[in-house]
């Protein structure tokens, strides 16, 4: 049956694999490689959390197309500011504004 | 597939529960900012995975697809097929019926579900025939379409599911022609009409999306689900803007939320709502303004017999919706 | 293994033939659409299906589009998946089937090979199989009904190699072959399972839980090639398989394949190339021209795709004259589309006979008699005294 070795997909990328490697039929044999691209160098507008004013609603958490936002205990959001795009649409959706926009310089 | 299947019952979907669970999609995709898209397949795939049996996703071309699947990059978190842009129904029933004969053979304990996502342009134009002929073969999984009506992913032409008006790159808003002349095609009462469930859904109730799923999904044999999928760069919104819009389309009864199955047509609630108090119903004018594929109908000059003959369009079919809705 | 001594023989056409070939093997999945002259393969499997003599989904596809597409999608899955089609069904197919090969998968496909429109015409042609042979398929031409029973089991086992990994196409000619009833020699159950394994094997990822992974990525201008190459690669090791599977065929059936059959090759100063039926009316005019001391002699070539340049060259280098008997049709071309092919070879193995002249001929199913041999033998001399080669459309009234 097939080689169940996991997919070293960091020297995948690192290194360019070639025809000799490269998992045939264009298989990509992982899951969620994508998590090796940041898409946080994207952001022009960073979400920073109001702790306080939160209330664990949990809608920011389905509103993110980018699955950035993950829940802590409380249902608090945690940013993974590795992919969060800056697109605001937690910001625009929280009904209590516990979620501040604050425009990032490079 | 039984004839007499009944619609799997409403599970309520506890959103602190679902917010707990991960979704199949997850980041380094290359959607633009505030995609619908995106929003809606992890909501959907946050749904399959609450449910007892693993899921597998199946994908027509489209931008879904391509900015998440740009090799190697994968953001997709559980088993996913692309095979090409007309036949996501055929794939999957491909891929339905090999699970069937490799459980018959006892080479498989049990069949996964099976997600079938595809645009508007991959399902309401070139994917129809073969979504058709899948459904019409009774194989078991749940298409969700991502309407954001437009073939987006290749530079915003007009599909078959762009809402008369729109200006795409084929329709623009000229000086003779102000976007596109036609009506969007009504699929989902296409869908209807083939005797399966069929749901439309929005980002801005997930819920309501989450809990069609997860019928859609238990429904043994073929389900549809249409959701109101909003796209920054095409309808020319804010990024962050793609919640207001969706609720917009539900507020104007652009996009009625509701299920449907044989003679069971149910309001979902924001829809019911309006329905019950029809002042509230907002004028289609004001989801118009709200997107800028829309502004030639504004500036510099108001086109109202257009804007007219699109709130005829929405009127229309909201009576007609509501005359059959059991739920109002 | 011992060669399997009891063949029970039934009479079938070419389209039964290969029905009853998957009557034992019981793929896992069969999609398929309708077309003549296909029919009577998936009407004579269907009576199987139905009455539970297979386990195979039967999937009724509403177009060869998706007759392929859902082929891609079951055998993704790693399941062991057959198809067939005609004509405007493989025109239709296209766009998959260079889909099947990229995905690398080991689907079998029997093709009747039938004329393509306009206009429509509905008999035997090579023409709808031979344009595919850019789609990355292991390509074979059968001339009867018992071939065509032998290359579905063979189609399998070659698609199959873990090296090899693409999908398998086999030609059976619309009427003359798919339609007329022959002697037909078939093996049980247990012989094939053990020559083609009981089920399939995958040899890599599936799409299936329990394997996160994804299959049909967008490709940049990054990767694009080396997955492309990694086909190439599998071609190349097809032409170490093919022979290998055909002698074990060979071993188990009593009947051996070869990719070229040369016949009355031995010092001949002329010689036809053949493809599907004809090549039986071929050596029945070649033995005939021999024994009048002609120095003629024939290869018949099973294998399209990978191309057997080797040894068509080698078989062709000292020839005054090569005269390619070409079922198929193209336009503009320096030559047939397998004379094409032929040349190249010959150019690169720098061993070519001093005249290759070709005949696109039996077009749309029009006969191709004895006396058009032994016609297209004179032709063939007239060449090579005038030391020209030419395309000649053989019989058409101008």
């Amino acid at each position: 049956m097939s080689d169940k070795t996991p997919i070293d997909i960091k020297s995948w990328i690192r290194e360019q694999w070639g025809a000799s490697k490269l998992p045939p039929g264009g298989v990509v044999p992982a899951p969620a490689t994508s998590l090796e691209y940041k898409t946080g160098e994207w952001r022009e507008f960073k979400p920073i959390l109001d702790d306080e004013k939160c209330t664990g609603c949990t809608q920011c958490y389905f509103i993110c197309p980018d699955d950035a936002i993950k829940m802590d205990d409380r249902f608090h959001p945690i940013f993974d500011y590795d992919f969060c795009k800056g697109c605001t649409l937690c910001v625009e959706i929280c009904p209590v504004d516990a979620i501040k926009i604050v425009k990032e310089v490079k | 597939m039984s004839v007499t299947q009944e619609l799997p019952p409403k599970r309520k979907i506890n959103l602190k529960v679902a917010a707990k669970i991960p979704s199949g999609l997850t980041g380094g995709h290359r959607l633009c900012r505030g995609c619908g898209a995106g929003v809606i397949a992890r909501q959907a795939t946050i749904a399959a995975a609450m449910l007892d049996k693993p899921y597998v996703v199946v994908q027509a071309t489209g931008c879904l697809e391509v900015a998440t699947t740009i090799y190697p990059y994968t953001a997709w978190k559980v088993p996913w097929l692309h095979n090409a842009f007309e036949n996501a129904g055929a794939t999957a029933s491909g891929a339905e019926a090999a699970y069937t004969a490799m459980v018959k053979k006892g080479r498989m304990k049990e069949k996964p579900n099976i997600i079938v996502f595809g645009g508007d342009g991959g399902t309401y134009d070139i994917g129809l025939q073969s979504l058709s002929g899948a459904i019409e073969r009774g194989h078991d999984f749940l298409y969700i379409c991502y309407d954001n009506g437009a073939y987006m992913n290749t530079g915003i032409q007009r599909s078959g599911g762009t809402p008369k008006g729109a200006r795409t790159t084929t329709s623009p808003g000229g000086r003779v022609i102000p976007g596109k002349p036609q009506y969007k095609k009504d699929l989902a009462q296409i869908m209807w009409a083939h005797n399966i469930p069929v749901f439309t859904a929005s980002m801005a109730y997930p819920q309501d999306l989450m809990q069609k799923v997860q019928r859609g999904l238990e429904f043994e044999g073929p389900a549809f689900m249409l959701t109101d999928s909003p796209c920054t760069l095409g309808w020319k919104i804010p990024d962050n803007y793609g919640y207001e819009v969706s609720k917009l389309a539900v507020e104007t009864a652009v996009f009625p939320l509701y299920t449907a199955y044989k003679d069971e047509w149910e309001l979902s609630a924001a829809s019911r709502k309006i329905a019950l108090q029809p002042h509230l119903k907002k004028p289609v004018e004001e989801w118009l303004k709200a997107q800028g594929w829309f502004k030639h109908l504004f500036v510099p000059k108001k086109k109202e017999d257009v804007i007219q003959s699109i709130q005829e369009w929405v009127d229309e079919r909201w009576e007609r919706l509501l005359s059959r809705a059991n739920n109002v | 293994m011992a060669k399997v001594e009891n063949q029970e023989v039934k009479g079938l056409t070419g389209d039964q033939a290969v029905a009853y070939a998957l009557l034992n093997i019981d793929p896992d999945v069969v999609p398929a659409y309708p077309i003549t002259p296909q029919t009577i393969i998936m009407e004579k499997f269907s009576e199987f299906w139905a009455d539970g003599l297979v386990k195979t989904e039967l999937v009724h596809v509403e177009s060869e589009h998706s007759a392929m597409s859902a082929a891609v999608g079951a055998s993704a899955t790693g399941a062991r998946v057959f198809t067939a089609t005609a004509s405007q069904g493989v025109a239709l197919m296209y766009e998959i089937l260079f889909i099947a090969s990229g995905s690398r998968l080991p689907i079998v496909m029997a093709v009747a090979n039938r004329a393509l429109s306009a206009p429509i015409n509905i008999h035997g042609e090579l023409t709808d199989q031979l344009v595919t042979r850019d789609a990355g398929w292991v390509s074979f031409i059968g001339e009867d009904a018992q071939e065509a029973y032998d290359h579905t089991i063979i189609g399998f086992k070659i698609a199959e190699y873990p090296e090899v990994s693409l999908p398998f196409m086999y030609g059976l000619e619309g009427f003359i072959v798919t339609h007329a009833l022959e002697p037909v020699y078939m093996l049980d159950k247990k012989t094939i399972y053990d020559f083609i394994g009981e089920f399939r094997e995958p040899s890599n990822w599936v799409f299936a839980p329990g394997n996160p992974g994804a299959q049909g990525l967008l490709a940049l201008p990054d990767y694009y090639m080396e997955l492309k190459y990694q086909q190439e690669q599998g071609m190349k090791n097809a032409r170490k398989v093919i022979p290998k599977v055909l002698d074990e065929f060979g071993e188990i059936t009593g009947r051996y394949y070869h990719e070229v059959e040369p016949f009355h090759m031995e010092d001949a100063k002329y010689a036809f190339i053949t493809a599907g039926a004809s090549s039986g009316t071929a050596k029945a005019v070649v033995q005939r021209l021999r024994s009048k001391g002609e120095p003629v002699g024939m290869v018949k070539l099973r294998t399209i795709r990978p191309y057997p340049d080797e040894q068509l060259s080698e078989l062709l280098k000292d020839l005054d004259g090569v005269m390619v008997v070409d079922r198929s049709v193209t336009f503009g071309s320096p030559a047939s589309i397998q004379a094409t092919d032929l040349a190249s070879a010959l150019l690169k193995h720098r061993k070519f006979p001093r005249v290759l002249s070709s005949a696109i001929v039996g077009l749309g199913g029009r006969d191709i008699t004895e006396k058009d041999f032994e016609g297209l033998y004179e032709q063939l001399k007239k060449d090579v005294q005038e030391d020209v080669s030419r395309t000649h459309w053989w019989g058409v009234r101008i």
